[in-house]
């Protein structure tokens, strides 16, 4: 590639591939142990065996987690919110986005600039809680869904995307006499499906990750998603006694390698849908840090 | 007007379209706006905002004569330096190394590692890091054990708990920072580099002259929005950490206001506090812009 590779610009290459892997590392190697410990038996893991492969393999957290009708719950009503709460996202910002992209909205400026404003200065915690209070919203899961319908940085993302879809479509659309309506579903829906796909991915991980707002809206225990679970789980350290003869040795000795495992079963999602995610996302951050 | 009019008429289905959207950010982000006047009154939940008496900048007062209150907004201030000064130039400086790397499928494999741990949560981030870091079974701890150096409570201890956070953060989001520079840097002109090789500048001084200069618009815009969140932290990538033994360092605006707040019902106190923190946050964003703009030519907007 380069004519002259100097003696110190070599010295540096290796340099540079050794930090490379050692930093990859840093971030591959907790994960493994994480996963490791799940498979580990309990002894194993409190004498501090485990590194980065199974030790005096085992199951048993495994069999726990699913026999805990908690745990699934949890993990139901994560699903749920975030397949419908995606939903959710997609409709109401892909119907402001678009408006708000063509020039013959009067006023688009202003819109913009109202929410720009709220990206940089957010309210206080608590005039949004006695709102959720007010509106009926708390304690229901769809707090967990509408006040976080729309973010502004996806807004604009797809805000520029329907920006750049070429006029003349529109236009030709138009002078066959089609309504708004309908070249909005034949004309843009169908050009739009990587935006679409972008923006949707970024908002089922955060709605798979959604933590603060069950924490400060929701206090029925029937209604914790699984986020709220785990951390609940990490915290107490004691497990139930469930009374079976296979797990109350479990639930006195070491609660580690349950932890580990529901923060396992927990990530499971977000790694079957990773390959697809590092497609999309790499274009979504670049449409939206260009107008920035 | 009447042309206007007919007009916005004509294209009715955009602003019926665009309804629901601008409804959404009325309700959800500025009515809370105004409900913040609840921090000049002795708010509480039966008498409303109608019923509640004023009191002026009493909550502010009691805020800035809060002994707590001083060592509260210190953790914020440190852990925003810490943040600045360590998290900031670190994806700068990962994308500045990856950029020098020629073999595509180390390129692409180490891309692929160091961006994932962005989507995990602050709670499972917490977990894996309570796990490994755990003194007597993590393996943190036994490697440190190799070297033989006792096992540290990373977690409890307060001295530990701030690298721990600023830590964990560069841990989940140095990755995925690099996205943006990296852009930025495959942008430059490769004749640039021909040019300087010509004139024998060697790889160093061709960072130095070519590539800095060409991605310091872009870190510069980052930089500012990184001061308007300078006592943005984050409340739930502190909040899964605290506990009661590190609070001491650990507690910042952010998770006192959640706790005075909706733990203990001092709707008006919290909301006073959180006031001044959104205000501040402007206000540094303000300040920051206009300097940068006098200094460098570049503003966010």
């Amino acid at each position: 590639m380069y004519a002259r590779m100097t003696r110190g610009y070599r010295i540096f290459t290796i340099f540079n591939y050794i930090l490379l892997s050692i930093i990859t590392l840093t971030m591959f190697l907790p994960l493994l142990n994480v996963f490791a410990q799940t498979f580990s038996s309990p002894f194993a893991i409190d004498r501090g065996a485990v590194m980065f492969w199974p030790v005096e393999f085992t199951t048993i957290y495994y069999q726990y987690v699913f026999q805990d009708a908690s745990i699934w719950r949890a993990f139901g009503i994560s699903v749920y919110i975030t397949i419908l709460g995606t939903f959710i996202n997609i409709a109401a910002t892909a119907s402001l986005a678009y408006p708000l992209s063509r020039e013959e909205y009067v006023g688009r400026k202003y819109v913009l600039l109202m929410v720009i404003f709220t990206m940089i200065f957010t309210a206080p915690l608590i005039p949004e809680f006695i709102l959720m209070r007010e509106i009926g919203l708390a304690n229901t899961l769809w707090v967990l869904m509408i006040p976080s319908a729309i973010s502004a940085f996806n807004l604009i993302v797809m805000r520029s995307f329907f920006a750049q879809l070429p006029k003349e479509l529109i236009d030709s659309g138009r002078i066959d006499g089609a309504g708004e309506l309908r070249m909005i579903w034949s004309i843009v829906l169908p050009l739009s499906k990587p935006v679409m796909a972008t923006v949707g991915i970024f908002y089922s991980v955060s709605n798979w990750n959604t933590y603060k707002n069950a924490l400060y809206y929701i206090n029925n225990r029937a209604l914790y998603p699984l986020q709220i679970k785990l951390r609940e789980m990490l915290v107490t350290d004691d497990l139930i006694d469930t009374g079976n003869d296979l797990f109350s040795s479990l639930a006195t000795a070491s609660p580690q390698g349950v932890q580990m495992t529901v923060i396992v079963v927990a990530t499971l999602p977000i790694v079957a849908i990773y390959p697809f995610l590092q497609r999309y996302f790499v274009k979504g951050m670049l449409i939206g840090s260009v107008k920035s | 007007m009447k042309a206007k009019l007919g007009y916005m008429l004509k294209f009715r289905t955009l602003y019926l379209l665009s309804i629901p959207g601008i409804l959404y950010f009325l309700i959800f982000k500025y009515v809370p706006l105004l409900g913040s006047v609840i921090a000049f009154q002795n708010y509480n939940l039966f008498a409303g905002f109608t019923g509640s008496p004023w009191v002026g900048l009493r909550h502010f007062e009691k805020m800035f004569a809060h002994y707590d209150f001083i060592r509260i907004l210190n953790n914020t201030i440190i852990l925003g330096l810490m943040d600045m000064i360590i998290a900031f130039p670190a994806p700068i400086i990962l994308a500045l190394l990856l950029n020098e790397v020629r073999r595509t499928y180390f390129k692409r494999t180490v891309q692929t590692i160091i961006y994932a741990p962005h989507f995990l949560s602050w709670v499972i981030i917490s977990g894996i890091f309570i796990g490994i870091l755990s003194p007597s079974s993590g393996f943190v701890n036994q490697m440190l054990g190799w070297f033989g150096i006792e096992p540290i409570y990373f977690l409890v201890e307060n001295a530990w708990i701030r690298p721990v956070l600023v830590g964990s953060g560069i841990w989940r989001d140095v990755g995925y920072g690099t996205i943006v520079y990296l852009a930025a840097l495959t942008s430059i002109n490769p004749e640039l580099y021909e040019a300087a090789e010509v004139d024998g500048a060697n790889r160093w001084k061709q960072t130095w002259s070519i590539t800095i200069p060409a991605i310091l618009p872009v870190i510069t815009v980052l930089f500012l929005l990184k001061i308007g969140d300078f006592l943005d932290f984050g409340f739930e990538r502190v909040f899964v950490f605290q506990n009661s033994l590190n609070l001491g360092s650990s507690e910042i605006l952010d998770t006192f206001i959640y706790k005075a707040g909706l733990q203990q019902m001092q709707f008006s106190y919290a909301t006073a506090m959180g006031l001044f923190k959104s205000i501040v946050g402007l206000m540094l964003l303000v300040i920051a812009n206009s300097l940068s703009r006098r200094a460098t030519g570049e503003s966010l907007y």
